[in-house]
């Protein structure tokens, strides 16, 4: 598209030299003051004027039916759209993670009493295999709550992968003995106003399972009161709260399995 | 009026006569989407509204540049753009409220309301009108979204605003109210199906409302209507209606 589209602008292109020597009121004022920082601002207001000629509506006019045109454009456009992008996305990622790590932080405190720990609990982690447990992940993270360099309770993500609409997933707290300290629903997409009981903000359901664990619980109470379990279902939505159920044990379970090498690590 | 003529003019129609739900029948796939709470309906509202005066006004300074044989690509490629940067940047700046919008925001791509704007009225304005239509584009999908949400809310669990303290803040708490006490709830408002009955209700309303002003119109200081002058003497007052999405 060059030289006929962009009739004054390609001069760029040459460079410095060649547009001085080209155009007579630059090469005036040059000569004149011999300073360059002059010469680059009447360069400059050299080439605003240009792309004002060049934006003009007229010009576009003539310029907009040609494909050399249409296809800078577009080529214009995308360039421009994904340097914003990713400009943006390159500043703002350590904002994000930070965001991020601060709502870990603060689903961590929602579910281990701040008493129980004097350690930075995103630094002291252990990963365990999961996969056999079906709660979302082939890895599971378990944060390690420390009080004197004893540990005290764990905290872990897990998921119900087979909600009414999608996967629930949540985090649970548990001592040392294997009691739960709390549950929290951290993101799902049940049906607004029954499944959404699960959320503490909604319901105070999920509290029922305080002070629960394998241990004063059989595994079928472990299931809602209609399948005869120990905890409520909601009216018009039993599956959501079922397996909420199902996938909160099943985390006891490899809380279980990984209970001496978590506490005593 | 304040206003200039033409104001006006796009004022009206981006809330009444050519509204995005009512007037276009566009944005229906978000509209019905989200609209299972007043809330939820009002989240959406501002998260679109934001992100359509943004995009009306970057489409309508562009425009000369825009050939019209490539023209949906480059507006399908600004309002990506634009929506991904609203969606980086408030999740890095504004991480409480996008928290509670972030669903919203990654909705609006879909919303073809955006690209109808584009191609209907911001490609061929100055910048001034398409902010301005933006803007009341956007407050005409608001209302709607509200005004559906609530209707939803009402009759699938009986409150209205549920939840607003955690969209808005605790200082909004008061919005949050139960209309009917004890109710039962009536799971099918809740559901996709519900949102297109009661936007059925909400559509026929609005034409009703049409009939009559026009009605009022023709017949100045006019009595009472009998119901069949009604359907002889006023045509439907929507001429024009696509069905997009």
């Amino acid at each position: 598209m060059g030289l006929r589209a962009l009739p004054y602008a390609t001069y760029a292109d040459i460079g410095f030299i060649a547009a001085l020597e080209r155009q007579p009121s630059i090469r005036k004022q040059a000569m004149k003051h011999h300073i360059p920082i002059d010469h680059l601002k009447a360069l400059g207001a050299h080439y605003w004027g240009c792309l004002q000629r060049w934006l003009e509506p007229g010009n576009l006019a003539n310029l907009r039916p040609k494909l050399e045109f249409q296809t800078g454009i577009l080529a214009g456009f995308a360039l421009l759209a994904s340097v914003l992008l990713g400009v943006t996305n390159c500043s703002t990622e350590s904002t994000i993670q930070q965001r991020l790590a601060e709502d870990l932080q603060n689903s961590l405190a929602e579910v281990i009493p701040a008493g129980l720990h004097d350690n930075d609990m995103l630094q002291d982690f252990r990963t365990i295999p999961s996969a056999n447990y079906n709660i979302g992940a082939e890895e599971t993270v378990v944060y390690l709550a420390k009080k004197s360099g004893i540990v005290t309770a764990v905290c872990f993500k897990f998921t119900a992968p087979d909600g009414y609409s999608g996967a629930i997933n949540m985090i649970m707290g548990i001592d040392r003995d294997g009691n739960i300290l709390g549950v929290r629903v951290l993101s799902h997409k049940e049906t607004p106003g029954l499944g959404d009981k699960i959320e503490v903000t909604k319901s105070n359901w999920i509290l029922n399972f305080v002070g629960r664990s394998l241990d004063n619980l059989t595994p079928a109470q472990w299931a809602v009161k209609k399948d005869g379990g120990e905890f409520d279902q909601f009216a018009g939505a039993t599956i959501t709260p079922r397996k909420s159920v199902q996938a909160i044990h099943r985390g006891l379970q490899l809380f279980k399995e990984h209970q001496a090498e978590l506490i005593n690590p | 009026m304040f206003l200039p003529e033409n104001y006006r003019k796009i004022a009206t129609d981006g809330i009444w006569n050519n509204n995005i739900v009512f007037g276009q029948n566009l944005a229906l796939c978000p509209l019905l989407a989200v609209t299972g709470t007043a809330t939820n309906g009002l989240g959406m509202g501002l998260a679109t509204l934001v992100v359509i005066t943004a995009s009306n006004a970057l489409i309508s300074i562009t425009r000369n540049l825009i050939p019209s044989q490539i023209r949906i690509p480059i507006f399908v490629l600004l309002i990506a753009a634009l929506v991904t940067l609203v969606d980086i940047l408030m999740n890095a700046w504004a991480h409480e409220l996008y928290k509670v919008l972030g669903l919203f925001i990654a909705l609006i791509v879909t919303n073809c309301a955006l690209l109808g704007r584009a191609e209907a009225f911001a490609s061929k304005q100055p910048v001034k009108e398409a902010l301005w239509d933006g803007i009341m584009m956007g407050i005409g999908f608001l209302l709607v979204l509200v005004a559906l949400g609530a209707a939803r809310e009402i009759s699938s669990t009986g409150t209205l605003f549920a939840n607003a303290s955690l969209l808005l803040g605790e200082s909004f708490r008061f919005l949050e109210v139960t209309v009917i006490p004890n109710y039962q709830g009536f799971l099918l408002m809740a559901l996709p199906p519900g949102g297109f009955i009661m936007l059925a209700f909400l559509i026929v309303g609005k034409r009703l409302i049409d009939q009559k002003l026009a009605y009022n119109h023709t017949h100045a200081g006019g009595k009472a209507m009998p119901e069949a002058i009604i359907d002889k003497e006023t045509p439907a007052p929507i001429s024009t209606i696509s069905i997009a999405d």
